[in-house]
């Protein structure tokens, strides 16, 4: 199935967002892809509250079978997150595993009013209770197939699908 | 009983014969070589086709651990190893427990060797009592109780006095001191030569002048008193350099090194490997070359095992503090003969190194084969090759660090006085 | 000398025995997990769960309450459960060998031992010995290493200069018996430092030191010239008693930090010291208290470095 245009997707998960936002709301993406699509939201939304973004790398449910992961950024909430309304963002929603281990970080970093969750695109498979609040299309792609994003230098970003290496993935 | 030995390579140092030829024993001596002697029925033929026969080897320093370290070794298992290993007669240092300073204790351990037949056993008695460095002990009665040389063993040297003292009456009574050279304040609690290996690992180092001081002090007393002297186990280039020229000014001085130290430097600790931990340390590849050097122009006299049997419990401890030494007498021919075949050096004077060489050394009538002496014979396949596993080593001290080695040469046939102690 | 022994069969690593034989890409990747980690010791609630159900045993053969209470803090706030053995007072007293100990240690299903013991290799012959998911942590062996101080070190200088390449390093004090200078001159060479240097009298000189990679000074000042990382090194009492220095005061003066000798180094320079100070002896008051002395948040980091190793070792199957 082709990929829609993902720029389109941008667009259509802000206008989704748009009219649900309060002025303290605050948005936060998970590495890597949710920053990229999050610094978007963050831009065309005109957020007061800087953005913040964490790394579940400490947080995952994978640690014992896989290790830690080879790059781990530094989470950074530069706002108070209690009784506050967050955006979580991510760019691919899959098993759920991701956004379950971004939740449990954030709530060690205080009690958010309410949580909502932005996904770029949404392809099925969830393997948790999890469910997007926005999102940008709902995509269906098989089992032995990725979904990532990339970004280019100038900033542009696209999805895009490749054969699923070996180990399993979460997303 | 007689034994037929034929078709092998006869290998004696002592007269220079290297043959392919027969050799004959009847009862606990050579009867003849090449021809059969007059009546002579084999009861045994031993087919040496393809091997090497030679005198059986002679040890100038392989530890028996009785009395004492039972728990390490014991004379049993000490002398089925050094059968296996084709090791005929030993020299045993006498730092045991109690150390051999009383000649009922020579004579117990000269009568337990004899009754198990199995390798001659020539005790070296202890040069003071204790082994404390003091007193003087009574050498005229240790030698008729059988000692060949006297020594310290690896207790410490006694100070400049003690030793000039003990030499001179060595000398009188007219016995060689075995000195094994280091200067005690310098080496204080080193485990490791002095470089960059313990450097890096962090040991406590010996510098390699605490054995060129000791050399330099026993051959100056050496020259003083007249004694023979013998340098136990030299394992740095100067102390060669300085064996060399004493040699050459004519002074009565012999020295060996252990075959530990033909083959291993400091590197080979690696990961604080125990097995590594030896007295005296591996030192740097400059000193290894220096000693191999030293054998091929003579001035390193033998070659031994410096055979030390270690317990597993005393070796599974941090470097410094695992027992020091390596169990060697099953090793001693194969890893010689691998040091001749790395320097070019004729089969005939590296044998001599292990037979001829230390029988002198130790005034002892062996390390010959020869009409009408003991037959003491070592028959061995130099081209067998075997790995060594620790475990299958008939000593009861597995602690070597040529574990997993590949090795060419092995004993098959080991003879004591005309009986086949091995095969 | 075959493997690399804190490397498993897949080349992760999987003990932390020595800086010495660790690629400088594993280096860099402990300290950018360590960056990660001060966050986490930044904000409120600085738990995270990677270590959860995991045992960590602190097996201290020699006694220290810095090092052992600084894993200790970095083991719970990966959340694992922790235990401290003081092995001085027990067992050992009581003649059980080392390996026994740890033998008994592991039945009790231990997934981590932080071990500190007064004999160089001792970590090394542990390592050797526990089972396959059981992982060492060197804290400190006799004269041979103490790698996650260098570690903590090398996160202290890349967080006040950046970039290691044009750096030139002095470590003054004790280098013979000093397992933290081994570690750190190891990190500092792998890191492509442009110089490391050392200083000392020559009876605190080991053999050889320069094949190393390290220039050796004896004189003080010379050594300090255009230096822009200072590390002071503890100078132990029993050092001072005449065999190898002959006193305190005379260390003091042709050793010890002062602003005047510090003022030779670049005017930027950074002062570190593994700690405990001796005041004095090896640091005078007004530097190891004024404006160019990292100190302090050398100690701060050690955690965070600390958790980056525990999580990097901990996670493998």
């Amino acid at each position: 199935m082709p990929f829609p245009d993902t720029e389109k997707l941008l667009d259509a998960l802000i206008d989704s967002i748009r009219g649900n936002i309060k002025p303290d709301t605050g948005i936060i993406g998970i590495h890597t892809g949710g920053v990229w699509v999050a610094e978007r939201l963050h831009a065309s939304l005109g957020i007061d509250v800087p953005m913040g973004t964490i790394d579940i790398a400490f947080y995952r449910d994978d640690y014992s079978q896989r290790g830690l992961h080879d790059s781990v950024k530094p989470s950074d909430i530069p706002f108070d997150v209690n009784d506050r309304d967050i955006i979580l963002v991510d760019d691919v929603l899959y098993t759920g595993r991701t956004v379950r281990a971004a939740m449990n970080e954030l709530f060690d970093y205080g009690r958010p009013g309410c949580v909502m969750l932005a996904a770029l695109v949404d392809r099925g498979g969830r393997q948790l209770p999890i469910e997007p609040r926005f999102v940008g299309a709902q995509v269906s792609v098989s089992d032995d197939e990725l979904v990532s994003l990339q970004r280019e230098d100038d900033g542009a970003l696209h999805l895009s699908t490749k054969p699923r290496p070996s180990a399993s993935d979460q997303s | 009983m007689n034994v037929h030995i034929t078709g092998g390579r006869l290998v004696d140092p002592a007269s220079g014969l290297d043959a392919v030829t027969d050799v004959f024993v009847a009862g606990a001596e050579v009867a003849a070589i090449g021809e059969a002697p007059a009546g002579f029925h084999a009861e045994r033929t031993i087919d040496a086709r393809g091997l090497i026969v030679c005198p059986g080897l002679v040890d100038v320093a392989a530890r028996l651990r009785e009395p004492g370290f039972e728990y390490r070794a014991t004379l049993e298992s000490e002398a089925a190893a050094a059968a296996a290993g084709g090791v005929t007669s030993l020299a045993c240092p006498p730092d045991t427990d109690p150390p051999l300073d009383e000649p009922g204790l020579v004579e117990m351990l000269k009568y337990r060797a004899r009754s198990l037949n199995l390798v001659q056993v020539y005790p070296i008695g202890a040069l003071t009592r204790a082994l404390q460095g003091a007193k003087l002990t009574e050498m005229s009665e240790l030698a008729d109780a059988g000692c060949v040389a006297f020594s310290q063993g690896d207790a410490p040297l006694p100070d400049p006095q003690v030793l000039l003292r003990s030499m001179q009456y060595a000398a009188t009574v007219g016995y060689p001191v075995w000195l094994r050279p280091q200067e005690n304040t310098l080496a204080g609690g080193g485990v490791a030569h002095d470089g960059e290996v313990a450097t890096r690992l962090g040991l406590q180092a010996i510098p390699a002048i605490a054995e060129t001081m000791a050399v330099s002090i026993i051959l100056l007393l050496a020259r003083e008193t007249g004694a023979r002297v013998h340098l136990c186990r030299l394992s740095s280039a100067a102390s060669v350099d300085m064996v060399r020229e004493a040699k050459s000014l004519g002074l009565a001085v012999s020295c060996d090194i252990s075959v530990n130290h033909l083959h291993l430097t400091d590197i080979d600790i690696g990961d604080f490997e125990s097995a590594c931990h030896l007295i005296p340390p591996l030192r740097s590849r400059r000193d290894l070359e220096a000693l191999r050097n030293g054998l091929a122009d003579g001035t390193i006299d033998a070659i031994c095992s410096d055979h030390t049997p270690v317990d597993e419990d005393a070796k599974q401890l941090p470097f410094a503090e695992a027992a020091a030494g390596a169990t060697g007498l099953e090793l001693l021919l194969p890893l010689t003969l691998k040091w001749a075949s790395e320097a070019g050096i004729p089969l005939v004077d590296a044998l001599a190194s292990l037979t001829s060489a230390p029988a002198r050394l130790l005034g002892i009538p062996a390390g010959r084969v020869e009409t009408g002496m003991r037959a003491d014979l070592c028959v061995f396949d130099p081209a067998l090759h075997w790995r060594v596993e620790p475990s299958a080593l008939r000593s009861q001290g597995h602690n070597t660090p040529f574990a997993g080695y590949e090795l060419e040469g092995k004993v098959l046939y080991t003879l004591v006085g005309g009986h086949i102690v091995y095969e | 000398m075959s493997r690399n022994p804190q490397l498993d069969g897949s080349g992760r690593l999987t003990h932390l025995l020595s800086i010495e034989g660790l690629p400088r890409d594993v280096l860099v990747n402990i300290l950018d997990t360590a960056q990660s980690f001060v966050s986490v010791t930044e904000r409120d609630i600085k738990k995270v769960p990677l270590l959860r159900g995991k045992s960590v045993f602190n097996l201290f053969f020699e006694p220290s309450t810095r090092t052992r209470t600084t894993f200790e803090i970095a083991a719970k706030r990966l959340s694992a459960d922790v235990i401290n053995l003081n092995v001085g007072v027990s067992s050992q007293s009581k003649g059980e060998t080392l390996l026994d100990t740890v033998a008994n240690l592991s039945a009790m299903h231990a997934d981590m031992f932080v071990v500190r013991h007064s004999q160089s290799g001792a970590p090394n012959l542990i390592a050797r010995h526990v089972g396959e998911n059981i992982h060492v942590i060197n804290a400190g062996d006799g004269r041979h290493a103490h790698p996650t101080q260098a570690l903590l070190d090398m996160f202290t200088i890349r967080h006040y200069k950046q970039d290691f390449s044009g750096l030139r390093v002095a470590i003054v004090g004790d280098i013979l018996h000093s397992r933290v200078a081994r570690s750190q001159i190891h990190a500092l060479t792998t890191l492509g430092v442009a110089e490391v240097r050392v200083i000392a009298p020559a009876t605190l000189l080991p053999a050889a030191v320069d094949r190393l990679g390290v220039r050796v000074f004896t004189d003080m000042v010379e050594g300090l010239t255009d230096a822009d990382v200072v590390i002071m090194l503890r100078l132990q009492n029993e050092r001072m008693n005449g065999e190898l220095l002959p006193s305190a005061q005379e260390y003091f003066k042709n050793y010890g930090l002062n602003p005047e000798k510090l003022a030779h180094a670049d005017s930027q320079a950074i002062v570190m010291h593994p700690g405990p100070m001796n005041r004095g002896v090896e640091i005078d008051s007004s530097v190891a208290d004024g404006s160019q002395s990292v100190i302090l948040p050398q100690v701060t980091f050690g955690i965070a470095v600390r958790m980056a190793v525990m999580s990097m070792l901990a996670g493998q199957s």
